[in-house]
């Protein structure tokens, strides 16, 4: 029986050598100009591969467990991977370059809905970085290359190189387990196996279109079997900024469900009362145009293009209402409670995941599958930072790593501060202008003045006038004003100013958002958030200059926030306040002047 | 071997460049313009299964303008509930006009006009090394209106699947291209194997599994392999002989079981165990050590699993020439060669 075996193979052999040499003959038929177009070709190629290797990385646990890829995308450092590569890998974690060097890393945010992280290579500022190419402009047919460490058979670190072709285009996976969902992803047939999880998928130019990270598995066995999918770059981008926050980033919902009708219109079935878009005024049954910019022609495609945006950004929706079509902002909501997912993803108490097991079973029997670990199941890391590890790692429950946080919250203050310092004007504030309702009545404005202090405020408007009581619930404190909250908003950003982010209350950095409501990747601001009392603000800072755009005040959950709209900067303190609720402009604060005082007898 | 690293360069490669690389030459055409050309002509069918490890999807191309839709003769076509989805999202009950049993093709129909089809007066014949695209909707991954998958590789050979057989258990035994990439997966039978074009080369085959090595095999079967009988299936004409089983393939004098010199059990059943029943003294079959209750497994190195399989197979082979088979006995496999009885025939 071995020996018929052999012969086989033998034949086999013999075969594709036929095969080959049949072709070889056919080859020799190529003229000299074509034989330099392929030569020219392979020294481009090999080029391409020179270039996307050197940002590639091997992804270990710190004991040298795990097993995954990643790519590098800034000068200082930070990489993209898979969380399914980091999660067995704890807050550390070692990554092999393509120049043999094995460099320490640290967790800086993850994405689990989406299988994101991003990690922070140590001890360089010149890493090699990867071009970041446009996903949506990938065809299917078009050449694409993997690099990425399958099998983990670099021992030197060098990457393995496959290549193939774009499979599909705008794919939608649906979640397998409770989290994981990858919307938008791209699909190939270049080899995708163990260990590539997290690695990067690029254009033939060699640009960065792409984390690999799932593959079909069925019952041929955990290898490639030409179909992997990649979450596209133009997701990542999109949520880069709040991975940087170090935080557990979510996933967006609208709060509402679609499905398609009779006509192939994309209609709503399901709506959420509480939800932004029903306020921006979407109905049961209304249909969907367009969201974030893109037409929304299939259910698939619904969610294909919110899958890809992060909790609490705001983008553009249309829709048709009662016949009449209707172009509103909208304020994304959470996949997850905050809870929710935190408790998902840490114990109750925050402590050093343990790898291998748990990720196995989780995997179920469903079709798609994370490309899984190569790791030994159980082997719980011992974890010994290195001076310079410990140094960025700050676990705090709800944050991948709250050192980035941190570190962020202290960067924008610092920049906004340096622009003009008001820490020491903690006595009474006397903001005075003209208010009107529209900028275009400017000549009939009327002239305002509100007294800020730590403890209350008195606004005397044009129409009304009132007190409202800081200490007391600040939810109550809302004043009989035609925009709720007016009062109580300035004076929490003066809050802000006179206390900073240390002393105003619960501060953290959400991340990047669209300065705009876009919904676009491009143009982004700092955006902080400030909880005090019932209330929970966002600031909005210039990324260039640190200047405070925009705050949003939300007194309660599920309304929509007052909205204030600073310009016309002048020594640090704006002279124009745009007040918005929803889409409309409800007043104009004209030709502001703060007068600012110290403590309290200290003038 | 230089010629050989020369060729794997050129093979690998002429695909990186793509346009750049063939300029002058009539295929300057980007693997994604076909693969934008070809979407329209690709269905997805959807019918019976659903139970785990049966899917009830598979691919189908379209070959004619007034929607004739030629795919995979399956499982799933085992309803009269089977529906074709094409590239724009429109969705038809389809009608099955022609099925050919032995090339496991058939032929669905739909009521539509004007649509893109495939041209089989303009196929493509490939050889060993020319690149290919394939296009299916493996795993179920596209729905309605988007874009079925679409795979690359090169034909690495072509081959008939009888030489085989035995090792893949499937009725065609005719010619097939044998594909470097992963085309045969769930839901891709009866998609569409295409050369850098967008021309038709072949259908490609179910998901088939080596019995001996339990290696998938990713195949299609060629247009010239097909035609006559899709032809004959559009039509409505009687279907050709299967190409394999022609005479010429037949022994003009061939072994028989009393040749060897064995009996046989009695053939009861539509997949008799092929046991010898007894020996005949001095008879070739008694010279090579034949047993009773031997189980005949293999004759040459096609595997024999029924009677129907060896009486078959015996016809292939010349009595003049040495039989070799291999028998099952006390679950040991022997191998045994019946030399041809000396004198007259």
């Amino acid at each position: 029986m071995t020996g018929k075996h052999r012969k086989t193979l033998l034949l086999t052999g013999a075969w594709i050598a036929g095969a080959l040499v049949a072709a070889a003959t056919h080859a020799q038929e190529i003229s000299p100009q074509e034989l330099q177009h392929v030569i020219d070709a392979q020294n481009r190629r090999i080029e391409i591969v020179k270039k996307i290797s050197a940002p590639t990385i091997a992804v270990f646990g710190p004991a040298g467990g795990g097993g995954g890829s990643g790519v590098i995308v800034t000068p200082d450092g930070y990489a993209l991977t898979n969380y399914h590569v980091t999660k067995p890998c704890g807050d550390y974690m070692r990554c092999g370059m393509n120049d043999g060097k094995l460099y320490d890393a640290v967790i800086v945010g993850i994405d689990p809905t989406g299988d994101l992280a991003l990690i922070k290579l140590l001890g360089r500022d010149d890493f090699p970085t990867a071009d970041l190419g446009d996903s949506d402009l990938l065809e299917p047919g078009q050449w694409c290359i993997v690099a990425g460490n399958p099998f983990l058979l670099a021992n030197d670190f060098k990457p393995t190189i496959t290549y193939g072709i774009i499979s599909g285009t705008h794919r939608y996976q649906y979640p397998s387990g409770t989290l994981l969902e990858y919307a938008d992803c791209i699909q190939t047939d270049a080899s995708v196996n163990p260990g590539n999880s997290g690695g990067p998928l690029f254009n033939s130019d060699g640009q960065l279109v792409g984390i690999n990270g799932r593959c079909s598995f069925e019952k041929r066995g955990r290898v490639n079997v030409g179909v992997g999918y990649a979450i596209s770059i133009n997701q990542i981008k999109k949520f880069y900024g709040y991975l940087k926050s170090g935080r557990i980033v979510d996933h967006a919902t609208l709060g509402a469900t679609v499905g398609t009708d009779d006509e192939g219109r994309v209609v709503v079935t399901d709506i959420l009362e509480s939800s932004d878009v029903y306020r921006r005024g979407l109905r049961y049954d209304d249909e969907i145009i367009s969201l974030g910019g893109k037409p929304v022609r299939s259910a698939n495609e619904f969610k294909n293009i919110l899958g890809t945006y992060p909790r609490g950004w705001q983008i553009p929706i249309s829709f048709r209402s009662a016949g009449e079509r209707r172009d509103e902002l909208v304020r994304l909501a959470g996949v997850h409670s905050r809870e929710e997912l935190v408790s998902m993803i840490q114990a109750p108490a925050p402590e050093l995941e343990v790898p291998g097991e748990e990720e196995q079973e989780e995997q179920g029997d469903d079709e798609e599958k994370k490309i899984p670990q190569l790791l030994p199941p159980g082997a719980k890391p011992k974890v010994k930072y290195p001076h310079d590890v410990a140094k960025q790692i700050v676990p705090r429950r709800g944050y991948a790593n709250f050192f980035f946080n941190q570190s962020n919250v202290d960067r924008i203050w610092q920049k906004a501060t340096g622009l003009r310092d008001l820490s020491e004007k903690t006595g009474e504030w006397i903001v005075s202008g003209k208010r009107t309702k529209r900028l275009e009545n400017r000549n009939t404005a009327t002239p305002f003045e509100l007294i800020l202090r730590n403890d209350e405020a008195f606004a005397d408007w044009p129409e009304t006038g009132y007190r409202i009581n800081l200490d007391s619930d600040l939810d109550l404190e809302l004043g009989p004003d035609a925009v709720e909250g007016l009062a109580l908003s300035i004076s929490l950003w003066r809050r802000l100013l006179v206390f900073g982010p240390k002393n105003y209350g619960e501060v953290f950095f959400l991340g990047t958002a669209p300065a705009d409501g876009s919904g676009s990747h491009e143009n982004q601001d700092d955006v902080l958030v400030a909880t005090h009392d019932a209330t929970e603000s966002l600031f909005h800072f210039d990324q260039k200059t640190g200047e405070l755009l925009r705050m949003e005040m939300f007194p309660t959950v599920n309304t929509d926030p007052c909205e204030l709209i600073f310009s016309e900067y002048r020594n640090g303190l704006p002279q124009r306040i745009s007040v918005r609720k929803g889409q409309t402009v409800l007043a104009e604060l004209l030709d502001i002047s703060v007068g600012l005082n110290g403590p309290a007898g200290a003038n | 071997m230089t010629a050989l690293n020369i060729l794997f360069t050129l093979t690998a490669l002429i695909a990186f460049g793509g346009t750049a690389m063939l300029v002058g030459s009539a295929s300057a055409q980007s693997f994604a313009e076909v693969s934008t050309a070809t979407q329209p002509k690709i269905a997805k069918i959807y019918g019976a299964g659903g139970i785990r490890g049966l899917e009830a999807y598979q691919s189908g191309v379209v070959i004619s303008a007034d929607g004739h839709i030629l795919t995979a003769f399956s499982y799933v076509l085992d309803t009269d509930d089977v529906s074709v989805t094409l590239h724009d999202g429109r969705e038809f009950a389809a009608t099955m006009v022609g099925a050919d049993p032995k090339l496991e093709l058939a032929l669905l129909k739909i009521d539509a006009t004007e649509l893109a089809h495939f041209d089989l007066k303009n196929t493509a014949k490939l050889t060993p090394g020319d690149r290919v695209l394939a296009f299916s909707n493996l795993y179920g991954i596209a729905a309605g209106n988007e874009p079925v998958s679409v795979l690359h590789g090169s034909v690495a050979g072509v081959t008939k699947l009888a030489g085989r057989r035995g090792a893949f258990n499937t009725p065609y035994q005719g010619p097939i291209y044998v594909l470097d990439a992963i085309t045969n997966n769930a839901g891709a039978a009866g998609g569409a194997l295409t050369d850098r074009q967008g021309r038709l080369a072949g259908i490609i085959g179910k998901e088939l599994r080596s019995s001996e090595t339990n290696i998938w095999l990713n195949f299609a079967m060629p247009m010239e392999a097909i035609s006559e009988s899709v032809t004959a299936m559009k039509n409505g004409t009687p279907l050709p002989d299967a190409l394999t089983e022609s005479k010429s393939a037949l022994a003009k004098s061939p072994w028989t079981d009393q040749a060897m010199g064995i009996r046989m059990v009695p053939n009861l059943l539509i997949k008799t165990p092929p046991f010898i029943e007894s020996v005949v003294s001095d008879s070739p079959g008694d010279a090579a050590g034949l047993k009773s209750d031997d189980l005949i497994m293999y004759v040459g190195t096609v595997m024999i699993r029924s009677w129907r399989d060896l009486a078959g197979e015996l016809k292939k082979i010349e009595d003049q020439d040495d039989l070799q088979i291999t028998v099952l006995r006390d679950r040991e496999l022997v191998p045994v060669t019946l030399e041809p009885p000396t004198g007259d025939k």
